[in-house]
This record gives structure tokens, sequence and C-alpha cells, in this order.
């Protein structure tokens, strides 16, 4: 029993998850708004989604592996900053928003 | 476009000279009002919220009022959930996000520095809209802005009773 949920954990690392992208980042999906990305964490999430996508690279994570301040990444409804940021765990079906963060002063 | 006409009281042109349609921004009555009601409602703090319409017309048909999770006088953030569910909104209604409304409590309709920092990030689209109201005086003053590579330049706004969607 406990070797079979051990291997399911293992199987559930890596889930293909729908991508939403801001507009000027469709472009580079060849104009795409949803898009599909593998991993099983935010990070690994956008990681795949530079991948497939170079022209992402650099808009999203920043040299040291971390989110950019201007960018709101969600799984579902919710913020991923108020989760576990990059670690945040993505299932199966999740869908994964990528949005500009809106500020000023 | 409209043409200039004349008539002044010396045969001059007057009143109705062309303004380039890309630099003007019309907002429906109702989105108007909800602009500035929630600006009002937002003080002492500064407010804001999406617009949505048609960029390349430069009409807005919709406004979301969201909250600023900065609760500032001086700066704001549009609430990050808020935005996202105002996105699949708009897109659910046939239009998109182009833009963002936020009020100055003590100063001018004008882009401030961070304004114009925050409207150059790499994920700033350069087709939005920027709304600005100051509460500063007695009567709210709106003007709106396109800022495309840190360049501010105003568009005329115009608020339009019946105005398409």
């Amino acid at each position: 029993m406990l070797k079979k949920r051990r291997w399911r954990d293992r199987r559930e690392d890596v889930v293909p998850v729908e991508v939403r992208l801001p507009t000027v980042l469709r472009p580079h999906a060849g104009g795409q708004t949803i898009v599909s990305a593998k991993g099983g964490t935010i990070g690994e999430v956008l990681t795949d989604l530079t991948r497939s996508y170079p022209g992402m690279a650099g808009q999203l994570l920043t040299d040291d592996g971390s989110l950019h301040r201007f960018v709101n990444v969600y799984v579902n409804d919710d913020d991923v900053r108020y989760l576990d940021q990059l670690d945040t765990k993505v299932a199966e079906g999740d869908t994964v928003s990528i949005l500009p963060a809106v500020a000023g002063g | 476009m409209v043409e200039a006409k004349e008539g002044g009281a010396n045969g001059e042109a007057v009143g109705l000279v062309p303004i380039p349609w890309e630099f003007v921004l019309s907002l429906s009555t109702h989105v108007h009002r909800q602009i500035l009601g929630h600006c009002l409602s937002g003080l002492p703090n500064e407010a804001c919220g999406l617009i949505a319409g048609d960029s390349a017309a430069g009409h807005v048909s919709h406004c979301f009022p969201t909250r600023n999770v900065a609760a500032s006088a001086k700066l704001y953030t549009v609430d990050p959930r808020e935005h996202l569910q105002a996105e699949l909104e708009a897109e659910k209604l046939g239009l998109e996000l182009i833009g963002v409304f936020h009020s100055h409590t003590h100063t001018d309709a004008y882009p401030s520095r961070t304004d114009v920092e925050q409207a150059s990030t790499p994920l700033s689209d350069p087709r939005w809209h920027y709304v600005l109201v100051s509460l500063r005086d007695t009567h709210p003053v709106l003007r709106a802005y396109r800022i495309v590579d840190g360049q501010v330049n105003e568009e005329s706004v115009v608020v339009e009773a019946n105005a398409p969607r």
C-alpha cells in the first residue's frame, strides 16, 4: 500500500497544466492565449514554459530564479505569492494564469 | 473626423478642430460615474480599478473597480485576485482589459514617476490607457494618458451618453 502511494506520488510530480498568458507574452507563443506546460510546481511550469517559448525567458523569472515583482502568477483563482510562491504545487487540470502586476503611485 | 468650420466673429476657424482618433479615449457615462464614484469612496486612500473595452478604438464600455491592496494615500496596487476575475469577466463579455484608473489624492491628474515606471515593465501592455483622477480640489479632475517606453502622451477624454460597446 505504502509502495503504491509512493509510486503514485512520483507519477504526480510532473503534470500537464494550462497556462493563460498575458497579452504581451502571446506573440511569443504564436498568438495563443492558452498554452500547455508541465511541472510539479509553479517554478517548474514557468521553466518549462520558457523552454518551449524562449522569447519569454527573463520576463517572468529573475536571474537568481525568483518571480519578477511585476508579474502575478495564479493557480486557478489564487495568487501564488499568498501560497508557496514558486514552490506552489500544481495538480493535473489546474489553470495557471500570468498577469502583469498593476500598481503605481 | 470632424472638420474645422468657418464662423468665428472675425471669420476665423473656431471650435471643431480635428483630433487624431488615436489620441481620444471615450468613456460611457456609466463608466465615467463609476470611476469618479469609486475614487471618491476610496478617500483618504488612493483608489484603483481596471477598464475594459476596445483598445484600438479607444473606447471604454466597462469598468471593474478593485481594492487598493496598498491601502495608501500615495500608492496603489490592484488586488491581484480581482484583476484575474476582471480579466476573465471581460473575456466573457467579449471585451479586453485596456487599462487602469487610479486616483491621486493630493496631486494633479498626471502620471507620477512611479506610475511611469510601473507602466514600463516587460509585461506592461503598450496599448493600455491610464486614467488618472485628481481629488486634490473640490471637483474631481479626470484625464487619460498612453505611456509607452516611459513616454507620457495625454489623450482627450470624451464621455459619451450612448457610446457603442
